[in-house]
């Protein structure tokens, strides 16, 4: 057809597949001299070491996939506790940054200032070390409530021993879906006849109702079970019982969400300003309050402004939080790309797992944004 | 007929083994490894990130310890001179990876001899310099006086990537004791870890844990408890594929224990020449043509002895007189009760 403009995309893939070939080759060659073989076949043996914290049960007779998966979905808890945080603190922040109280608006420059212009990883060690100096030991801790427990060993929640969780799960789902028919309901209820369905107050009815029949009649039963000092030596003391979050992943997921809670105020300030002053004074002029004005106009505005920045900030935590391997979080790298990888000597085939993965985790969240960003982006008809 | 074909076929085979013997001593000149080393004029050698009395740089950068005279051994005998070493600091994590991409030719790093790590990823172990075995610290004031003492739901601190993890696990299972693994990556941070209260153990190799402890907030406060849970040979490592460098660096090693056994010292090599005992003699390159069957001339030995001393010299220098472990133990010569006892250097 037209060969000029086909020839040099041509030219280019070539020399793309070249390169890549070159360098698998290269690696053929290398391992075979040092008689390293290649496969994904250790992934199923025995991993033959422990982790200090995982969501599923994990010990070392389990496989190196198994202890892939606890890296994984410890990266995605840090990730997702950072992200909720960083968001809660940066609209705040970049809200406060705007307000009219000087005292406030210089805090929140200051906070902001001073916390992205250091290094992550030293604020990771900071809190880290810090925290692990500041708290006090098992035996010395003051219980907050009576149940809780914060010490240098982790923080000790209580946690709820359940009979028949199955059938409180099944009365939430039925809950979640009554809800959902309802909200369906209501709108072509407002759309045909102009009349509002106090749709909130019934999702909330529904939702406390429901699970209180499972457990009347549904044989749910919960108790708390509250941690117990436990003697360990004569000096040494812990925890039994409850749930136990690690100091490191308090100290990590606190450090990444105070990092980038930074740069979200940033964009939520951006958001916010870049909407024009004369829609705040149209927003005004026809009676709207203060509030109304933010809810209705300024901020339907200001969110096309900030969710494509605010996406990679979501997507830099995530991979910020590769970095807990400094501090004993148990995260894929540590897990993964750090034990395994050590006990296998599997570095070409784990290393690759590991970025593929981190390549999904970040995809997801941006297929995520995008779609959020769509749903709320102007319809114009 | 049939007779003349068997001395015949025998005849080719003898020749056929003889022609691969040269090729073979011709490759020990072309030894990849080495002539590269030669051209650059240093010697590559992976060290730790600080580990007192095996390898640990002072303020003005000159690194010392049992691991580094091995490089500095290798140096002397290659090169002629034991300080042209490039010493690079790597993490348990980082170490294979950089000895076998080719970042450094030696790997001298308290690092485990294991069937796997010498089998299947390209590494080959060359000898031990250190016999350790994997130990467990604990604060005086818990009262603590031996590994039976531990209770469910003690928290251990140790390095990640080593073999101590995989040894942690073995010990608590076969105890019983359910446990809690704290890994870093890195030793200093393990220390700060456990120094702050975050475990109640420190687990990782004795010499380590008599290392680490000088690095404790107040040393005296601690005690490594009697027992040892498990073997831990620590020794040099190169890549697999160079056999060459790989019987330089055995050898080098060798003959500073050897050196010891004959009481050959960096002091007296020279005056040895005229020993009476043709194996003194051989170590200092006076009998013999030791120094060609690795593609080197016949004084790399004497170097090694005058440059970088003797087994003990080192031992001694790096590790009794810096307090950190007086008794040699397992790491005597035989002849004295250790189990030290290296192959003949004829």
């Amino acid at each position: 057809m037209n060969i000029k403009k086909i020839l040099p995309q041509l030219l280019t893939l070539l020399v793309v597949i070249l390169i890549f070939g070159f360098f698998s080759y290269n690696a053929q060659v290398n391992m075979e001299n040092r008689g390293i073989t290649f496969g994904y076949g250790f992934l199923s043996q025995e991993s033959s070491f422990d982790v200090q914290f995982s969501l599923i049960e994990f010990d070392g007779s389990h496989s190196y996939f198994r202890a892939y998966l606890v890296g994984l979905l410890n990266t995605i808890l840090v990730s997702v506790i950072g992200i909720i945080f960083a968001t809660i603190i940066g609209v705040v922040v970049g809200i406060a940054r705007l307000s009219n109280n000087y005292l406030i608006k210089r805090t929140a420059a200051v906070y902001v200032e001073f916390f992205r212009n250091i290094p992550l990883l030293l604020q990771i060690f900071f809190w880290y070390f810090a925290a692990l100096r500041a708290l006090p030991l098992p035996q010395d801790t003051e219980p907050m409530f009576g149940v809780f427990f914060l010490t240098i060993k982790g923080f000790f929640v209580p946690a709820f021993v359940w009979n028949n969780l199955d059938v409180f799960i099944y009365s939430l789902i039925a809950a979640i879906i009554s809800i959902l028919f309802i909200r369906i309901y209501a709108r072509k209820k407002q759309e045909n006849e102009g009349i509002q369905t106090p749709v909130l107050s019934i999702s909330i009815g529904l939702l406390i109702i429901l699970p209180l029949l499972s457990f009347l009649f549904g044989g749910v039963d919960a108790s708390v079970e509250i941690p117990v000092i436990k003697q360990l030596s004569q000096s040494g003391f812990t925890y039994e019982g409850g749930i136990k979050l690690p100091p490191e992943l308090i100290s990590l997921a606190l450090a990444l969400s105070l990092y980038t809670a930074t740069f979200i105020a940033e964009c939520v300030r951006a958001g916010v300003q870049g909407v024009s002053k004369g829609q705040k004074e149209a927003a005004a002029s026809i009676g709207l309050t203060p509030n109304q004005v933010l809810k209705l106009v300024v901020m339907p505005q200001a969110l096309r402004i900030i969710i494509p920045p605010t996406t990679n900030q979501y997507l830099n935590l995530t991979k910020n939080s590769s970095l807990a391997a400094a501090i004993a979080y148990p995260d894929l790298v540590l897990v993964f790309a750090g034990t395994a990888l050590m006990q296998t000597g599997r570095a070409i085939e784990i290393v690759s797992i590991t970025m593929l993965t981190y390549l999904t985790l970040s995809i997801s969240i941006s297929i995520f944004m995008n779609w959020y960003n769509k749903k709320i982006a102007i319809k114009e008809k | 007929m049939f007779k003349y074909l068997k001395q015949l076929t025998s005849l080719v085979a003898m020749v056929a083994v003889l022609f691969t013997f040269t090729t073979e001593t011709m490759a020990a000149k072309k030894s990849k490894t080495l002539k590269n080393t030669q051209k650059k004029g240093f010697v590559r050698c992976g060290v730790s990130q600080g580990l007192p009395g095996f390898s640990n740089a002072d303020a003005a950068g000159n690194w010392t310890g049992v691991d580094v005279d091995v490089c500095r051994a290798v140096a002397a005998a290659v090169l002629g001179d034991a300080n042209k070493v490039k010493f690079t600091p790597l993490s348990a994590k980082e170490r294979f990876t950089a000895l076998t991409s080719n970042e450094i030719d030696i790997l001298s790093r308290n690092t485990t001899w294991t069937l796997s790590r010498d089998a299947d990823i390209g590494l080959t172990f060359v000898g031990v310099n250190f016999y350790d075995g994997q130990g467990f610290m604990v604060r005086k004031n818990s009262g603590y006086s031996s590994v039976n003492d531990f209770k469910n739901g003690i928290s251990a601190c140790t390095n990640l990537g080593t073999t101590t993890e995989l040894n942690m696990r073995d010990f608590f299972n076969s105890k019983g004791i359910s446990y809690e693994p704290v890994t870093f990556e890195k030793a200093d941070e393990v220390v700060a870890a456990y120094d702050a209260g975050r475990c109640d153990t420190y687990t990782t190799d004795k010499s380590g844990l008599a290392a680490q402890r000088i690095k404790l907030s107040s040393p005296d406060d601690h005690i490594v408890l009697p027992e040892t849970i498990s073997k831990e040979p620590l020794g040099p490592v190169v890549r697999q594929g160079d056999s060459v460098w790989e019987d330089i660096v055995r050898w080098s090693l060798n003959v500073m224990i050897e050196a010891e056994e004959y009481g050959v010292t960096s002091s007296n090599a020279d005056s040895m020449k005229t020993s009476d005992n043709p194996a003194v003699k051989r170590l200092v390159g006076a009998e013999g043509e030791l120094g060609a069957a690795l593609g080197l001339d016949n004084d790399w030995s004497l170097r090694i002895i005058k440059q970088v001393g003797n087994y003990g010299e080192s031992y001694k220098r790096n590790i009794a007189d810096t307090g950190i472990l007086p008794d040699r133990g397992p790491n005597e010569l035989w002849t004295k009760g250790g189990i030290l006892y290296v192959p003949p250097a004829r």
